[in-house]
């Protein structure tokens, strides 16, 4: 028995009649994320994680139909038990698990296995079929521990400011940023742009509490930055506004920085692995804490990770979506960013 | 070695030559006196031989991580350089060693006659007791490129900011003969090992292209004219028995070529003489692509030397006997340059050939038929020109070929290595021939970042291959590619070879059914004659 399929339109639950992340407009659309490849304009109806819904409003609009539960609670549609679970990935992300008639079937949307102090830790959910995202699935991409990471960015900063230089990191606005948020609050004052500010307000709606931080609008003054710390959207790397920083040092949060040669090629200052998916050691945990019979392997390294899981005698196989384009989330941040 | 790992991290990070140089001034401001003559040595070829195989290295960091080699591979291919697919996927280290990069590059020298078990033990207790950074360092100290983009012409910039010492004076000194052992950084920077007299150069003199009619450039017979060779711009320097070769990127490479080397040292007088170094078989000039391979190279094989000879073509004389005569008219530098290659003969080393016309009009066919002869257009020169110190406006024209272009559709997509890694740089393009397709040319380099990433997305979605480096792609991105000629050739399947392809723009506009067939490639090869 099936449970679900993949379609042009997306992953569709069959006797639940509904569709996960579609990337096309349905009727009735579960979703795991906030970010713009996952949660699109145009669904009739959506069901997401309560800390979601109001990132859906501020992004698609006010006059949307959606329902939220909060992680554990479960919904059932059509004889389809639904439950949100932790995801570890941003704020609101969620595994979608789905229960009929005894089979569970776990779509990850995106998760980070490795905890960060801003995102409630993924939760480990057994299931028969795991469907997960390979973003990152080659082995060179390991993640540093987070205290780690942090001291990096912290010796990075302060001499910066040492050098009489402004400190300005890039990271999408839903997400990174907040994580940014996280790793560098106390040491200085933090200045968000405008994307990054409605974002934060959207978030703040919730109920969650962010470290504090200042708009950094258009009109800035240039005096009231000298030195502090900065967070943009990776949008405005070689934007006007970025040349009006006093002193700029930049740098990129992101884990395709752990590769040297991306580092270089943005012509940044500064490259730091802050990924909010999984490495592949947390790829391979997470397959097979899920103790599935079955592993869907979707964007990303699809292609390589699947062959590796049936290498290691875990039945996968790869499948062909419309996630993970980076693109989609960066028009989403310059679109926020005109806001 | 923490400080020659933070220097590297400075320098990778950033593109700004600037930024390179400061950081390089900073390293020689506070570094250990050999670690400083490491540094140099590194960055000059001047590394000792590699004491450990990259296949071992590959091997041994196989056992550790149990990884199948098709993983590996896949691995490397997105990263792109060996060491530092290594050094990311070796476990993290279970403890930490400091030493000073002299006592690393001196623990290696004494690897070298190791037998390979005890190399492996060396190298996986160093593995195990870096960060990732620093093991990158340390397989790169082992061998292999940095390839953080930091030239010779860079380090010299950086010590003659340091020390205020004449650029070229400098750049002699690193490359002469010194040895680490008995050598102080100052004493290598002073120059005290090496006769800076003998080698200085003279600045080139560099032309504009031309941007008027022939006509007004008055009498033709006031002009020289001259084959323009693209090769390598260099300087002859032989003074008191010793010969110096520098390129136009001032810097030394007298070992580079040593057929020019070993016959200009016999020859009589002293002088200095300005002209191209050219890849020459069969007294005909071969592509600038196959000069390349003779470029930047530690030691060159018999056989290369054998399939890429090099030759010297004299476009002038700047000093004769220990005279600088720069001043003197062109006419009569041009006698004096015939007068030594009256003298001395060898068959790699000519004149550079006057082209003799009685107006201008003849010139037009002369230049149109320039891609004949592998040359890319003509020079011409005011004879009454002295040698101008840099690039002066009026006396010296450069009147090249339009480049030749065709449409192409691309077929294969590789990703490139250092930077480039991450991305789809090197693509293979094809032309129609019969009902297929047939590969007329690859080239890499004509786009923007943001064409090579929008490319890179969608060789993602289209590719055919899973794996691997080299991707098949549907036959649909039309580009229109730029060459500086063409000639039949056995050796390439579509039966033609093109010189020196490059990407001239991606036509979006363009289907697949618009490309050129290679029928009308070849039409090219008569253009003009």
């Amino acid at each position: 028995m099936k449970i679900v399929k993949f379609t042009k339109k997306g992953i569709y639950c069959i006797p639940g009649k509904f569709y996960l992340d579609p990337w096309l407009p349905v009727d009735y659309a579960v979703i795991s994320h906030g970010h713009a490849d996952h949660m699109r304009w145009g669904m009739k109806h959506y069901l997401c994680h309560t800390h979601t819904k109001n990132i859906m409003k501020h992004r698609i609009g006010e006059d949307i139909s959606v329902e939220t539960l909060n992680y554990n609670e479960p919904k059932t549609i059509n004889g389809v038990k639904v439950s949100f679970h932790p995801a570890g990935h941003i704020i609101g992300s969620a595994q979608i698990r789905l229960e009929y008639k005894g089979k569970i079937v776990v779509f990850t949307g995106d998760y980070k296995v490795k905890h960060d102090n801003i995102t409630i830790p993924f939760e480990t959910v057994k299931c028969h079929e795991f469907i997960t995202e390979s973003t990152f699935g080659l082995p060179i991409y390991k993640w540093l521990p987070e205290e780690t990471l942090q001291q990096q960015i912290h010796n990075w900063i302060l001499q910066n400011k040492a050098n009489n230089r402004t400190s300005v990191l890039f990271g999408y606005s839903l997400g990174k940023a907040q994580r940014i948020m996280k790793l560098v609050e106390g040491l200085d004052e933090i200045h968000v742009h405008n994307a990054i500010y409605h974002m934060n307000n959207a978030i703040e709606a919730s109920g969650i509490s962010l470290p504090k931080t200042q708009r950094l609008d258009g009109n800035f003054n240039k005096a009231d930055i000298q030195n502090k710390i900065i967070i943009m959207p990776p949008g405005l790397l070689g934007s006007k506004m970025l040349k009006r920083v006093p002193n700029a040092a930049t740098a990129i949060c992101s884990g395709w920085m752990q590769i040297r040669g991306n580092r270089r090629w943005r012509g940044v200052d500064a490259g730091f692995a802050v990924s909010d998916h999984a490495d592949w050691e947390g790829l391979l945990q997470a397959v097979k804490a899920s103790e599935a019979e079955k592993v869907y392997v979707t964007h990303g390294s699809q292609a390589t990770f699947s062959k590796y899981l049936n290498e290691i005698g875990i039945e996968a196989a790869e499948v062909i979506t419309e996630y993970g384009d980076n693109e989609l989330e960066a028009s989403e941040a310059k679109k926020e960013a005109t806001i | 070695m923490k400080r020659f790992s933070e220097l590297i991290s400075a320098i990778e990070i950033t593109n700004k030559t600037n930024a390179k140089i400061a950081a390089l001034v900073e390293y020689f401001t506070v570094a250990e006196d050999k670690d400083k003559l490491w540094m140099i040595a590194l960055f000059t070829g001047k590394r000792p031989p590699r004491p450990v195989k990259s296949s071992l290295m590959k091997q041994w960091c196989a056992e550790i991580t149990e990884l199948p080699e098709w993983l590996f591979l896949e691995s490397y291919s997105t990263v792109g350089d060996l060491g530092e697919t290594i050094a990311l996927l070796l476990p993290a280290p279970t403890h930490h060693i400091e030493k000073s990069l002299d006592a690393w590059m001196q623990e290696l020298i004494k690897l070298k006659s190791k037998t390979d078990e005890e190399k492996k033990a060396y190298v996986l207790n160093a593995w195990n007791g870096l960060e990732a950074q620093e093991r990158l360092i340390f397989n790169k100290l082992i061998g292999g490129s940095f390839r953080i983009g930091v030239s010779k012409k860079t380090l010299v910039n950086a010590l003659a900011k340091l020390t205020n010492i004449d650029a070229n004076q400098l750049m002699h000194s690193i490359i002469g003969n010194w040895d680490i052992n008995s050598i102080t950084f100052d004493e290598l920077l002073s120059g005290s090992h090496i006769n800076y007299d003998n080698s200085k150069p003279y600045p080139f003199c560099l032309a504009y292209a031309l941007e008027k009619d022939l006509d007004e450039l008055g009498d033709v017979n006031d002009w020289q004219a001259e084959y323009k060779w693209d090769g390598i711009r260099g300087q002859i320097v032989k003074r008191n028995g010793e010969l110096f070769i520098w390129s136009r990127g001032e810097e030394l490479v007298t070992q580079q070529f040593p057929e020019l080397t070993e016959v200009f040292q016999n020859w009589k007088h002293d002088f200095v003489i300005d002209g191209e170094i050219l890849a020459i078989k069969d007294s005909s000039v071969l592509l600038f692509n196959d000069l390349q391979k003779r470029l930047n190279r530690k030691n060159i094989s018999k056989k290369l030397l054998e399939e890429v000879p090099v030759g010297f073509y004299a476009y002038d004389i700047l000093e004769f006997e220990n005279e600088d005569i720069r001043e003197q008219s062109l006419a009569e530098r041009r006698k004096k340059l015939e007068l030594i290659f009256q003298q001395n003969t060898a068959k790699n080393i000519q004149l550079s050939q006057v082209v003799e016309v009685e107006n201008w009009n003849d010139l037009h066919a002369i230049r149109e038929d320039s891609r004949s002869v592998n040359s890319e257009g003509l020079m011409l020169k005011q004879k009454e020109s002295p040698y101008h110190t840099g690039r002066k406006k009026g006396d010296w024209w450069k009147w090249k070929v339009e480049p030749l272009t065709i449409d192409a559709v691309m077929i294969y997509a590789q990703k490139g290595s250092g930077r480039r890694s991450s991305k789809y740089t090197d693509y293979t393009f094809a032309v129609k021939k019969d009902d297929g397709l047939v590969t007329v040319a690859k080239a890499y380099s004509g786009l923007t970042n943001e064409e090579i990433t929008e490319i890179s997305r969608w060789v993602n979605k289209n590719a055919i291959e899973k794996f691997g480096p080299v991707r098949t792609v549907k036959a649909e991105l039309v580009f229109e590619i730029a060459f500086e000629g063409i000639a039949l050739s056995k050796r390439h399947k579509s039966g033609v070879a093109l010189r020196f392809p490059r990407i001239k723009r991606w036509r979006k506009d363009k289907t697949v059914a618009e490309i050129d067939t290679i029928e009308s490639v070849k039409d090219l090869i008569f253009v003009g004659t």
